[in-house]
């Protein structure tokens, strides 16, 4: 009987586990069936290269390229904001604060992840754009720095608990010799702590990348939409999953247009596949 | 014995929806402008004639043209006129596009009310939108770059515009593109250099409806046609609509019907 119990325990985790990678090729699959028919129609350079985005003219143009550079650049300035907010927290978190404030801040950051996304896009939509407005006397609220403000503040909390763990990880010793060699706090943090807990950290800026070139909702409402290669950074721009998002609703299957967005989705797996890459490659180095 | 009864009970729980669906049941897909419509009217309809069963999805007026060819729903709905290619492709499938107006949409240009400009022509919209104007002191207005607005360039309310307005050129690269006729609503609201255009239904007092060429949007300009950017909402039928179909969209045009479209914020079809 036992044996039964076991035996059908292993079949049960093992279906479930074969379930969850036959689901996965079958995204992958139907993505590049959607996505492939475009290469038909435009090269694959001609996709990547030309910032002419243009689906519905007639004749459009289905070049991607302002779509790329739109969505590495809110993520860039969303890392820009999120790395040292992110870390900062996470250090005070791990090394300096009390016991007692570190179980009040960490749900509290936590709490951040856990906001839907359209939550902050309505937030971003009537409160940070007017904001803008006044404070920087720019006539348009909705740009590449609105959405990287956003989407920087949503990375936060991914960088923050995710280095705070590795911080917490580094072994007590290695502080207290440190300390015991006449380092001071500071330093221990930055010469010691910081760099024995370096592949959780890059693990957490790799994950929050992740995040914030997949984030749709968020670029969609604020990004601006504007499928140009932007002149500054309060010039609207339009990311990838916001272009996505936007169109497929509209768009005829089986349409060119159709097949170009599945196409942008096929660009879109391929940079997060590879952040995955390396975060596996980062972890991977780590425990040899 | 058991087991034959509960082979009975499955076999009338499958049997039981594909026959109810036979002759009960309107399907309708399509545009998201008609679809507050179809709601709404399918509500009231279903609520006087309890057997019948109104299913309705959006999807965007192309997706309601292709589905009535495609033969999967009963209505397709479109805030378009079909296009000579659908046109084309479904007279090559030997299907008879059916275009049943169920009412009219105006499209306004409004601005943030802050602004002083009143009144603009077709030709400096289109200008505005192209990027030709940049400055609203150009067009009678205060000292103060243009932040030009408009819908996803998939979206049906764009078409229109597209067509109507820009007459096929190309919007200034830089102008925002947003999702939804609230979102522009809201942004204008809080940005004072911008213009957009949203659904006659969708003004909101925070915003300023332009007049275009001197004529007020309203529902009367509209209906008698002097209003210039107006449109027709149309629900697309394989043939002319018979059964259930024609009883459902007579109830839309019946003065009950119309009454429900004005409370959605759309102008009645007469």
């Amino acid at each position: 009987m036992n044996k039964f119990k076991e035996s059908s325990f292993k079949i049960i985790t093992y279906t479930a586990s074969l379930f969850t990678i036959i689901i996965l090729f079958g995204i992958i699959g139907s993505l590049f069936y959607g996505g492939i028919p475009i290469f038909n129609i435009v090269s694959i350079k001609e996709f990547l290269f030309n910032p002419a985005w243009h689906p519905t003219s007639d004749p459009p143009d289905f070049g991607i390229l302002s779509l790329i550079i739109g969505s590495f650049l809110v993520t860039l300035g969303a890392l820009i904001i999120s790395i040292p907010l992110g870390l900062g927290s996470a250090i005070y978190i791990s090394e300096i604060a009390s016991a007692r404030m570190r179980e009040i801040l960490k749900p509290i950051i936590e709490l951040l992840a856990g906001i839907p996304s359209i939550v902050y896009g309505l937030f971003g939509v009537a409160f940070l754009s007017p904001f803008l407005i006044k404070i920087f006397n720019i006539p348009n609220g909705l740009n590449l720095f609105s959405a990287s403000i956003i989407l920087g503040i949503m990375v936060i909390p991914i960088i923050s608990s995710m280095s705070e763990d590795a911080l917490s990880t580094v072994p007590k010793n290695l502080r207290e010799a440190s300390l015991a060699l006449g380092a001071n706090k500071w330093e221990t943090i930055i010469k010691i702590v910081l760099p024995a807990a370096r592949s959780g950290v890059l693990t957490s800026i790799i994950l929050g990348f992740g995040r914030a070139v997949g984030e749709t909702m968020v670029v969609l409402m604020i990004a601006g939409g504007a499928a140009q290669i932007p002149k500054g950074i309060f010039q609207p721009v339009r990311p990838m999953p916001a272009s996505v998002a936007a169109e497929m609703g509209e768009t005829v299957v089986g349409s060119s247009h159709f097949h170009a967005l599945f196409g942008i989705a096929i660009v879109l797996f391929v940079i997060t596949f590879i952040s995955i890459l390396i975060t596996e490659f980062v972890v991977g180095r780590k425990m040899k | 014995m058991k087991k034959i009864v509960i082979l009975l009970a499955l076999l009338a729980f499958i049997a039981f929806p594909i026959l109810a669906r036979k002759g009960n049941k309107i399907i309708i897909s399509g545009s998201t402008t008609v679809l507050p419509i179809a709601q709404a009217t399918a509500e009231v309809f279903m609520d006087n004639n309890p057997e019948i069963n109104i299913s309705v999805r959006g999807g965007g007026s192309s997706v309601g043209i292709a589905a009535i060819m495609a033969g999967t729903v009963d209505i397709g709905n479109a805030s378009r006129h079909a296009k000579t290619k659908e046109l084309a492709t479904a007279r090559e499938k030997g299907i008879n596009l059916y275009e049943n107006i169920i009412a009219n949409d105006g499209i306004a240009v409004i601005i943030n009310p802050e602004n002083s400009v009143n009144n603009l022509t077709m030709e400096q919209i289109k200008d505005v939108y192209t990027g030709k104007i940049q400055n609203w002191k150009e067009i009678g207005g205060p000292n103060r770059p243009i932040v030009v607005i408009s819908r996803d360039v998939s979206s049906g309310t764009y078409e229109v515009f597209n067509k109507l307005v820009l007459k096929g050129a190309r919007i200034k690269i830089d102008a925002l593109m947003l999702a939804s006729n609230n979102v522009v609503a809201t942004i204008i609201s809080n940005t004072p250099g911008a213009i957009g255009y949203i659904g006659l239904g969708y003004i909101t007092d925070k915003v300023k409806a332009l007049k275009i060429n001197n004529v007020e949007p309203s529902k009367e300009t509209v209906q008698n046609n002097t209003y210039q950017i107006s449109r027709t909402l149309n629900m697309y039928t394989n043939g002319a609509p018979k059964g259930l179909v024609k009883q459902y969209i007579d109830f839309i045009l019946s003065p009950e019907g119309q009454k429900i479209v004005e409370e959605q914020g759309f102008i009645s079809a007469r």
